[in-house]
This record gives structure tokens, sequence and C-alpha cells, in this order.
């Protein structure tokens, strides 16, 4: 029994996240609830504790991984591209191309499509399907970097400085700091696709979620622990850890660090400073301004609200460019959260 | 401007001094005059020009952004320049000749203002984006690359393996691009003769006191006087013309045209500037009203007069005196003023300081004459000399206690800065009924851990944003401190504190339980 609602009235906003009301469920909800549908597997929009939880093969290993086979009472896999009834709607993933199982949730009727697109990006990367864009009347779309400011280079360039450095530099380390789950393998991977082969160690932290994406076929090379360093070993190498361990005593370890970070938020400069980054790059698992900007365009919906970050630009802009644009101000999502 | 931007670039990603000091050595040693001179000049903040300066970089780049998109993102990134070095459309990686830094500083300041815009838009078009940044930030002047213009000295000195002080001394008879000094330096010229020229002197500061040192305070080695509520100001006479300075160096003689006349013979005075009339002197405000005067009308000089109370001498004629004893410099600079003072110039009158009067009377004793010029004591070390910048040990202030209210936290916006994306700029109100009226913003008083705290406070308390600014729930209590509060026009609450900052954050205390507004009319002084 499909829902004859207009798709207005299809969401709530509670404390605990956006509502389905159609369907009675949750998208990526902060708190337990009874149901929930989980559109990627970073803290912020997978939390452990939910009666059922809907959501991609990999983001639900992801879960189990991180939070426990009990994670869930019910988890329910739910390939890409397969329909699913929940109540009185139908829903269904597409790729989001932000990390390994990440994706967009559809919601459909025979009237209606809306699409919540998650997290998202829209330049390739190999370690995950890319973002499928589709028509919708509703697109309802993250914002983590809306503003003009952020215009995300190329990861081949800004992995190019690390390289340079690591040659220049070769009687000191270089550190690199990157989220544990998805930044980490593709700043991995890509700089294998670059030629560099030599062995990349990795923190503690990084391991389990490593060894998985190996497990599913995203081969990284040579990977070694860095705990298995002596000082004089670190020189000339890249050691990857989690952003919060850059400045650990954990570092003291090793030779004269260059410290490295790896996240869409190095473009602004006194980020990177009150971090004590030498070597900031580039990188983000998120769209830049332009790349939201032409995903909207390129699917041209009715309408589009903006959620997840920086909306007050794009809200602006998108009405000024001919788009029906407003913000959905989620009570417990706050700006940069995490990239 | 290429070696000129990658050194501002490497010098704002570097933490450590050591670090800095070589990354500047290696760059004098490099670089060619006169653009290491201008290099210098710009870092130490004393390049600024008349047209290209903040107006005109907005102007510039409202032909290429929004200006509304430009003020959110500016409001994001807390810093201008970057701002617009990142907005502005181009290739990240183009690869261009620009002209040396001396060539861009020598155009500018030649073309009129709008052929500096056609120039500027070029020139930002053959730029990186660090390049685009660090040309911006040329016309903004504030660099925030952590080199103050005292570092770059140290940096000189230890380039040229030179004494500090000896550069100090001379430093403000110099002009960019330093070629004697770089000559110097080097070994291959003396050190530069700078006798003929008009310039000013680092003064000496004091230190907030203590308990434990106040403990050390006796009148055997120490020497006590008022401390007044005015502008410091250094006078400067040398026989090629006069000169006021503030204590930063500031050239404030047009504003007080009145005041250096009085001096003829060569001299430098140090002193504290305020408005003087009928026997009294007026307050901080009055002062303010001349300050903001660039060409004073001769009816504004009359009804506000200029006038210096004088507490030291730098150099009587040709002798500089700054080696001797604070108790020798203030004799002499007694019997300056005996020979040639003037009508708007007293002596700072020496406090009567003896066993029988303990530090504690003499501090109660002055506030008690309830002078709205004085702020407390100055006590300085009898044999302490003149020394430029603030030593340990040898002057202190010690202030009256400052007042406080108990206001709610009404709006807040970003830093800028170290403190970008941290919400750190406050405005904070009183209640008049049940209504809050906005009195004052602070922006300091607080530590960075309480920075953090208070952040996340507004970023989980917010009812309501205005582009940058977030209005918050009214329940977040500061005790404010102020040095005094005077009547003003332009607040709708009707008030204006002077000096305002966070003393406390009352984190148990309730919003409603804040001050009321009358209680700022006891406070006031005029």
């Amino acid at each position: 029994m499909s829902t004859t609602t207009h798709y207005k009235e299809w969401f709530e906003i509670r404390p605990q996240g956006l509502f389905c009301v159609p369907g009675q469920f949750y998208i990526d909800p902060v708190y337990p609830v009874d149901k929930a549908v989980i559109t990627n597997a970073h803290s912020d929009h997978a939390r452990s504790g939910h009666q059922l939880v809907y959501a991609t093969k990999e983001t639900v290993e992801i879960m189990q991984l991180r939070y426990g086979l009990d994670c869930a009472q019910y988890l329910h896999i739910l390939p890409f591209h397969q329909m699913q009834t929940i109540k009185d709607i139908d829903i269904y993933f597409l790729p989001a191309g932000h990390i390994l199982g990440s994706a967009q949730c559809v919601l459909q009727s025979e009237n209606h499509r809306v699409i919540i697109s998650g997290d998202y990006k829209r330049v390739k990367d190999p370690t995950c399907l890319s973002f499928i864009p589709q028509p919708c009347d509703l697109f309802i779309t993250e914002a983590t970097f809306g503003l003009p400011i952020f215009n995300h280079p190329s990861i081949e360039v800004e992995l190019n400085k690390l390289l340079e450095s690591v040659k220049s530099f070769p009687d000191r380390c270089h550190l690199v700091g990157a989220y544990a789950l998805g930044k980490c393998q593709r700043v991995i991977k890509t700089l294998r696709l670059m030629g560099y082969a030599e062995p990349i160690y990795l923190h503690g932290a990084l391991v389990k979620i490593s060894k998985y994406y190996e497990a599913q076929g995203i081969t990284l090379g040579d990977l070694r622990l860095a705990s298995e360093l002596t000082r004089e070993q670190s020189a000339g190498k890249i050691i990857m850890c989690p952003p919060s361990a850059l400045h650990d005593r954990w570092t003291r370890r090793f030779a004269d660090p260059i410290v490295a970070n790896a996240s869409g938020w190095m473009q602004i400069r006194a980020r990177a400073k009150q971090q004590l980054i030498d070597l900031p790059l580039i990188i983000s698992d998120h769209a830049d301004w332009q790349e939201l900007i032409n995903t909207i365009k390129e699917i041209n919906p009715k309408e589009v609200w903006v959620t997840h970050g920086l909306a007050d630009a794009l809200v602006y802009y998108m009405n000024q460019q001919g788009y029906k644009t407003s913000a959905l101000t989620l009570i417990s999502v706050e700006e940069g959260a995490q990239s | 401007m290429k070696a000129f931007a990658a050194l501002l670039d490497k010098l704002y990603f570097t933490y450590s001094h050591l670090e800095k000091i070589e990354t500047l050595k290696h760059f004098f040693a490099n670089t060619p005059d006169p653009e290491r001179g201008y290099t210098v000049a710009v870092i130490a903040g004393l390049i600024n020009f008349q047209f290209f300066k903040r107006a005109l970089i907005v102007e510039l780049a409202a032909e290429k952004v929004d200006p509304y998109l430009l003020d959110l993102s500016y409001g994001y990134v807390g810093d201008l320049a970057e701002t617009i070095a990142l907005l502005w459309p181009g290739q990240i990686t183009v690869v261009s000749p620009l002209p040396p830094l001396n060539q861009i500083i020598l155009d500018v300041s030649l073309l009129t203002k709008n052929e500096i815009l056609t120039y500027l838009h070029d020139l930002l078009n053959l730029c990186n984006e660090v390049e685009r940044w660090a040309l911006i930030k040329l016309g903004l002047g504030n660099l925030r690359i952590g080199v103050s213009a005292r570092f770059i000295k140290i940096a000189l000195a230890e380039f040229g393996r030179k004494d500090v002080q000896d550069i100090e001394r001379i430093w403000h008879g110099l002009t960019p691009p330093f070629i004697e000094l770089f000559a110097w330096l080097e070994n291959k010229g003396p050190i530069p003769d700078v006798s003929k020229s008009l310039f000013f002197h680092p003064v000496m500061l004091s230190h907030p006191i203590d308990e434990n040192e106040l403990s050390k305070i006796g009148p055997e080695l120490f020497s006590v006087e008022r401390k007044f509520d005015g502008i410091r100001v250094q006078l400067v006479s040398s026989g090629i013309g006069k000169k006021l300075y503030t204590r930063t160096g500031d050239d404030i003689s047009g504003s007080f045209p009145d005041v250096i006349a009085a001096i003829d013979k060569p001299v430098v005075l140090d002193g504290e500037l305020v408005i003087y009339k009928n026997n009294k002197i007026l307050s901080f405000n009055e002062l303010q009203q001349r300050f903001n005067r660039k060409n004073p009308a001769k009816k504004l000089i009359e009804e506000l007069p200029g006038f210096v109370i004088l507490y030291d001498i730098l150099i009587d004629g040709t002798e500089d005196v700054r080696q001797y004893s604070f108790l020798e410099r203030r004799a002499i600079l007694e019997s300056w003023f005996a020979k040639h003072k003037s009508a708007n110039m007293m002596l700072s009158e020496i406090l009567p300081f003896n066993p029988n009067h303990s530090i504690h009377n003499l501090r109660e004793q002055v506030i008690a004459e309830k002078d709205v010029a004085v702020e407390g004591l100055m006590i300085k070390k009898k044999d302490s000399p003149y020394i430029a910048g603030r030593p340990m040990g040898h002057w202190y202030k010690w202030k009256r206690d400052p007042l406080v209210v108990d206001a709610v936290l009404m709006y807040a916006q970003r830093g800028t800065g170290k403190r970008s994306s941290f919400y750190s700029d406050y405005t904070f109100g009183l209640w008049s009924g049940d209504e809050l009226l906005p009195i004052g913003k602070a922006y300091f008083g607080f530590t960075d851990e309480e920075l953090k705290q208070l952040d996340h406070w507004i970023r989980t308390n917010t009812v309501n944003r205005v582009g940058p600014v977030r209005e918050v729930k009214n329940e977040l209590v500061f005790e404010v401190a102020f040095d005094s509060v005077n009547l003003s026009t332009r607040h709708k609450s009707g008030y204006a504190l002077r000096f305002p900052r966070i003393s406390r954050i009352r984190w148990d205390k309730p919003g409603k339980e804040a001050d009321q507004l009358t209680v700022l009319s006891s406070f006031l002084t005029t």
C-alpha cells in the first residue's frame, strides 16, 4: 500500500533526526530508535542501539566491526538498487561515492520520488562506487562544504605534495592524519595507483577497517604496523594515523615527523595552524561547492532541501539560479562535525 | 613577489621560533636589495598605502564575488585576504612571472585609485592562491604570520651577529628598504647614523603588580606616582622638527599642534597626554574627541586643550640620558622643566612614600581623590635605567579594582586569525524589565579551554542566525569587568563601557538573575 500523500508531508524533524512518516523510520538518527535507515557507516550517521536497521551490506558489516555484532537488534541488508517496501513507502539505495558502502536513500510512491543524498562526492574514488544521479521531485542534499571558498584540488595534486616532501626530507618521517574509515584507504589506494610501492605504516586504529577494505577486493599493497618501526627505520617512511593521534605521545618514537593532515578543512589556513599541521593536504570525501551546484543542476529536482553543514550560502545561490531551495535544520547536526 | 609570498607561507606554517629565525636568515642571505628590505618593512608593518587598503580590496572582490557570499565566506574563514584568495576564480597551478615586491610597492603607491583596481586585478589573475593571499595581505597590513616587529629585529640581529639593542636604538630613525642597515649587518658599512633625524624612541612599559611583588615594594627602593588615564605620549624635538608620538610610535602631531608648540630645544620627553581645563583633567571621552580629529579647528583646541603630564626624559639637548637611574633622570627632568616650562605641561607629582605611608595607604588615598583621570599607582624602581620594552622588575602599575556587572550573553560571532571558526566575539546585555539591552562586546578574558566550552555552548544553544551572527538563549551569564562607564547615544541601552572584558563565566547563575541596566547609572563618573 503506497502512500498517496504529497512528498512534503513525508517528513518530520524530530530530536532523533529526520523522520519519514509513511515509512515510520528515521534516516541516520543520532539516538536509538525502532526503525533506522542508515546511509553510511561514519559515526555521525551510524549509531548503535537501534531495533531495526536498513543499510547496504558494507555499511552493516562496518557497523558490526566497529560496534560489535549486536550493534542493532535486526540488521537488514538492502543491496544497491533493490526496492524494499517499508510500511507505506518504497525505498532503495543508490551509490553516493562517499566511502565504501555509502548510499543515497531514494523514497518513492506512485506519484513522487525523493532522494536523500547522504554524504557524497562526485570525483572518482577507487575505493567505492561512484555517485549515480537520478531524477526526483525533492533532492535533500548535504552541504558540509557549502561555501564558495571550498574548491578541492584533485587528490593527485595533493598527494604529490606529500611525495615531494618525502623526497626532500629523507631523514624525517611523514605522519599523515586521515579518518580511519574511508579517507585512510582512499589515500593509500591513490598513492598505490600513483606508483608509490614502498610499505605504508599504520597506527593500530587504522588496521581493522583497512583489512576489511582489502577483504572486499580493494588491494592496498604492503601495509605494516607503525609500532614495529624504530626511530631510525621511520626516516623516509609514510605513517598513517587518525588525526587525533598526530600530536599524541605516540609520535615521539618517530624521526622528527613532518605532520600532514588529509582533510577538506585543510583548505582553511587557520584550521591547519590550530592543529599544528606542517603539510596540509586538501583531501575530502564530500562534494565541494562546485560539485554541490553541479549535482543539483544535473538532477534538476522540483525542490531542494539543504542539510548537514553550511546551508546558508547554497540556499541563497541556488535560489538565485532559479532552483527552489530551502534549509532543513536538524537540531542534532552541527556544522563541521567531521569530514 | 614570488619569494615574498613563499616566505609568508613558510612562516605561517612554522611553529618553532628557532625555525622561523632560520627561515628569515636564509631569506635575508638569498634575496637582493631592495626586495629584502621592503619585505622587512612589510613584516614590521611599516608599509601603508593611500588607496590599497581594506575598502579597495572589498571593492575589487565585489567584481568577482557576490557580496553576500563574500560575507558568509569571510565570517567562516576569519581572514579577508585568505577568503578572497580562495574565492578569486583562477587556476591554482599557473606558473607566471610576477614583479618583485619592491616594484609592486612602488607601482601601487604611484597609481590612482582606479588604476590600482585594474593593476591588482591583472596581478591577481597571474597569482596562485598563496600569492593572492600574500598580495592582498600587503594591502590589509595585518599579516598574522606569527612574526612581530620585535621578532624581525631579533632575526636581523641574528643574521648580522649584532646586538638587538643596537638595532632597537636606531630602528625608528631608519627607513625602508634599509640598504645601510643591511650593509652594516653584512659588515660592508658602518652602523647607520640616525643622530640627524627626527624619530620615535621605543618606550619603557610597566607590569601589573601581584601580591607577591607588592610585599617587596618599600620606600628605600621605589618611587610612586599617580597613574593617569590618558594617552601615553613621547614628545620629540630634534632641531630639524618636532613630533608627538603614541607609545607605539604613531605620529599624532597633527591632532595636537598645541602640545608640540610648547617645545623648541632638542629634547625627548615621556608623559601622559590629557585634556586639562580650569585646573581639572577631563575624562578620557573628551580626550577621544580630540584624538579623532586629524586637523582640529582652533575652536576645538580652545575648548579641549591638550596637556602633558611629564614623568620622564630620554634625551636632554644632545645627551642621551637613558642610561642614568630613574632618580637622576627625574632631577634632569625637573631642571629642564624649571627652564622650559609652558602652560600646557606639568610634572607628575612624586607621592610621599615613606614608612608612615604604606603602598596600600597611598593607593586608597589616590582612589579617594575620585579623580576621573587617575586610575591607580605607578611604582618605579629608583635605580632603573630607561629600558625599551617591558623589562621585568622595574616599573609596576597598580590599578584600582575594575567595576563589574553580571551580564547575559546575547550574540556570538566567530573570531578571526588564530580563533577562526571559534565563536569568540560576544555581545552581552543587561535587563531592562523583561528585555535585554546590549551594553558591550568583548573577546578576551577567558582561557583557550573556556573558549572551547563557550563555543560548544553557543553552538548548542543557538536560537537564531543572522548571517555570521548567532543569537543564543538568554541563559549564560558573564561577569564583565570594565574600567568605567559613560553615557552614550550610540547604544540603545544608553551606556558605553570602557575596556570591557570577561572576568568570569558564571555557568552557575541563571540568566534571569543577571543585573538590571539601572546598576550602570551608579557607576557613572561624570
